[in-house]
């Protein structure tokens, strides 16, 4: 009897044993790819880091350049796609908190919402291809194709989402006596929103804002076909621009040493340029809570 | 004394007829304000329509065109006008279903090292660093897979791979061929990586939920670590824990980049996992903007509608099923 119970005892402590070990060594594992992928980055990256990565345009294969091009692309349709997503984000976040915390529509819109958000984004592309890039260049009798404007658009859906989740989920933090303390005032429902609400919230929304940025910056897929690339320096949004991502693709699935080069020093700023931004989000929350 | 109760009187009406055009101003201004924002989360709704009728519309050519068979056949062959879809979906289906097989162990293990093994000052920063590898940019997953994984699969994976596993009778078949270093093996592991921190991110939130009550009651009648979390924890977060890694399957369905390095984009049904292979995003990835053809193009297109159609029923049943645990919590 006492056997049979040493024994059930010593299996159970085995399993037990065993499995804090693989728990463990699961933890290990995941944290060895973070560090593998981004010792290799730094490594690859920094040896081809320099100043002309910056001021110099994409070369053609063998010549001396940099990124300066794609860089300028990259921000541009950024900007432009924050200027886009974030006030439609914003403001359906807003809806969803203020107007319709717990009305049907605003859990369907909340549950479509969290769908978008993790939709694949090269899907995106192909909507604003069929439905901005084919029309718009049917209407200018081809002149206008592929575009920045396009690109950025396809950002500004990929933006729109992060703002809608975050937005919602702090105005929702914020007491209801502040609201209610307004309203007995006579404020109006605009104002308490734009002026009391959202204010009281700001970091939280900022925070938001940086997420989506951190997201859209290394966005490559729907870029490949709606702002294509550019080989020069164009600031017109009406044409062809380049990018960080899609230049890193195009670079590293060719077969030249330099270009390889090229490609992981920009991988190496992107990456850098993303840790820096969720880092930066967290940061803002830290620092609003502790108040 | 009349001039004077007059003009109170006026004066009266005027701040009363002053204090309601005020009203009716900031009422207009709420009317104007609630259908602002009413608008704008109504164009979530109708962004998701859009998304799906473009696709369809964009994908009808080669939907007519093949019918049925655009389902059921393996040619793609941009230059005899004839295309197939069986190869990505395989392709994309082969690769997410690997990923998903290393990827939910490892998170189940890094959540549970997270809420009972480690001690509390090392969650935040492995917390954190588990995180950080989500934010990394998926091209650099990509990357690194094609200048740095594939070698070393090339090199000492996949030798090994075929010299042990592809002996077994049966199986073996799945672990035969060249040691190339890209195919599907290699992009189900790069693909793994890449969602393990999304799978661990939902499971350790809602382990979290857990009442504390019922996990030391589970404790104090005896049971080892293990013991509470397969009986106590798991149970208690099931259908939320099936939600996140369905998430992480919809992640892994539509990642397009990481993939595309590492699969090779070779348009042949191979049974073999060490072979190049093709999803259906690194097919629209590598020939979108390549495609001449009308048929070519819309071919992709109806690639990407069947993408979104699949890819938003299993993310649907990831969010059903998360909003049933925080039902469950009351929230």
């Amino acid at each position: 009897m006492s056997s049979a119970n040493e024994n059930l005892y010593r299996m159970r402590s085995f399993k037990n044993k065993l499995a804090m070990v693989l728990s463990c060594s699961a933890t290990l594992f995941g944290l060895g790819w973070l560090v593998w992928i981004l010792a290799t980055t730094l490594i690859n990256g920094f040896s081809a880091l320099g100043t002309a990565l910056f001021t110099q345009m994409t070369p053609s294969p063998g010549s001396p350049g940099g990124l300066a091009n794609a860089f300028y692309g990259s921000a541009l349709m950024s900007l432009i796609a924050l200027a886009i997503g974030t006030p439609i984000g914003l403001m359906a976040g807003v809806w969803l908190a203020e107007f319709a915390r717990h009305t049907k529509l605003g859990t369907v819109v909340r549950f479509i919402n969290d769908i978008l958000l993790s939709a694949p984004s090269i899907v995106l592309g192909l909507f604003v291809y069929t439905a901005f890039i084919l029309p718009v260049s049917a209407m200018t009798n081809h002149q206008v194709g592929f575009s920045a404007l396009a690109g950025a658009l396809t950002l500004a859906l990929l933006v729109i989402p992060v703002v809608v989740r975050t937005t919602d989920e702090m105005l929702q933090l914020q007491p209801s006596t502040m609201r209610e303390a307004a309203l007995a005032l006579g404020v109006p429902q605009w104002k308490l929103t734009l002026q009391i609400v959202l204010r009281a919230a700001r970091a939280g929304v900022v925070t938001g804002v940086l997420l989506a940025l951190a997201r859209i910056t290394g966005e490559t897929a729907p870029l490949l076909f709606t702002a294509f690339g550019n080989q020069y320096w164009s600031s017109d949004i009406l044409k062809p621009m380049a990018s960080v991502p899609v230049v890193i693709f195009q670079f590293a699935m060719s077969p030249f040493d330099d270009w390889h080069a090229l490609a992981w020093a920009g991988a190496l700023v992107l990456t850098m340029f993303v840790l820096t931004l969720s880092l930066l989000s967290r940061l803002i929350l830290l620092r609003d809570r502790s108040n | 004394m009349t001039d004077n109760s007059q003009v109170l009187t006026s004066m009266t009406a005027d701040r009363q007829s002053e204090s309601e055009a005020r009203a009716a101003r900031d009422q207009r201004h709420d009317l104007w304000f609630r259908r602002t924002v009413c608008g704008a989360a109504m164009l979530v709704l109708f962004l998701l329509a859009c998304i799906a009728g473009s696709t369809l519309w964009g994908g009808s050519e080669a939907f007519r065109t093949f019918g049925l068979d655009f389902l059921t056949t393996t040619d793609w062959d941009a230059v005899a006008g004839k295309f197939g879809a069986v190869v990505p979906v395989y392709g994309t289906l082969v690769t997410s279903f690997l990923a998903l097989l290393i990827a939910v162990p490892v998170s189940f293990g890094i959540a549970i090292f997270l809420t009972e093994v480690a001690p509390p000052w090392l969650r935040m920063p492995i917390a954190s660093a588990i995180e950080l590898l989500a934010g990394i940019p998926s091209i650099i997953y990509g990357m690194w897979g094609l200048f740095v994984f594939a070698p070393f699969m090339a090199e000492h994976l996949s030798p090994w791979i075929n010299d042990n596993l592809g002996a077994i009778p049966g199986i073996g078949v799945l672990f035969q061929g060249p040691p190339l270093g890209i195919g599907t093996l290699t992009a189900g592991i790069v693909l793994a990586i890449m969602i393990i921190p999304f799978i661990t991110s939902v499971m350790n939130e809602v382990f979290r939920t857990v009442p504390v009550a019922l996990k030391e009651s589970a404790y104090a009648l005896g049971g080892t670590t293990w013991e509470v979390v397969w009986d106590i924890v798991l149970p208690y977060t099931r259908t939320a824990v099936v939600g996140g890694v369905f998430l992480g399957l919809g992640r892994a369905l539509g990642e397009t980049m990481a993939v595309t390095f590492v699969l090779g984009n070779a348009h042949q049904l191979s049974a073999s996992l060490l072979m190049p292979s093709s999803s259906i995003a690194s097919v629209i990835a590598n020939e979108f903007s390549e495609a001449y053809t009308d048929l070519h193009r819309s071919s992709l297109i109806g690639l990407g509608f069947l993408l979104f159609v699949v890819t938003f029923i299993v993310l649907a049943c990831a969010r059903l099923m998360l909003m049933r645990l925080s039902r469950k919590e009351g929230l």
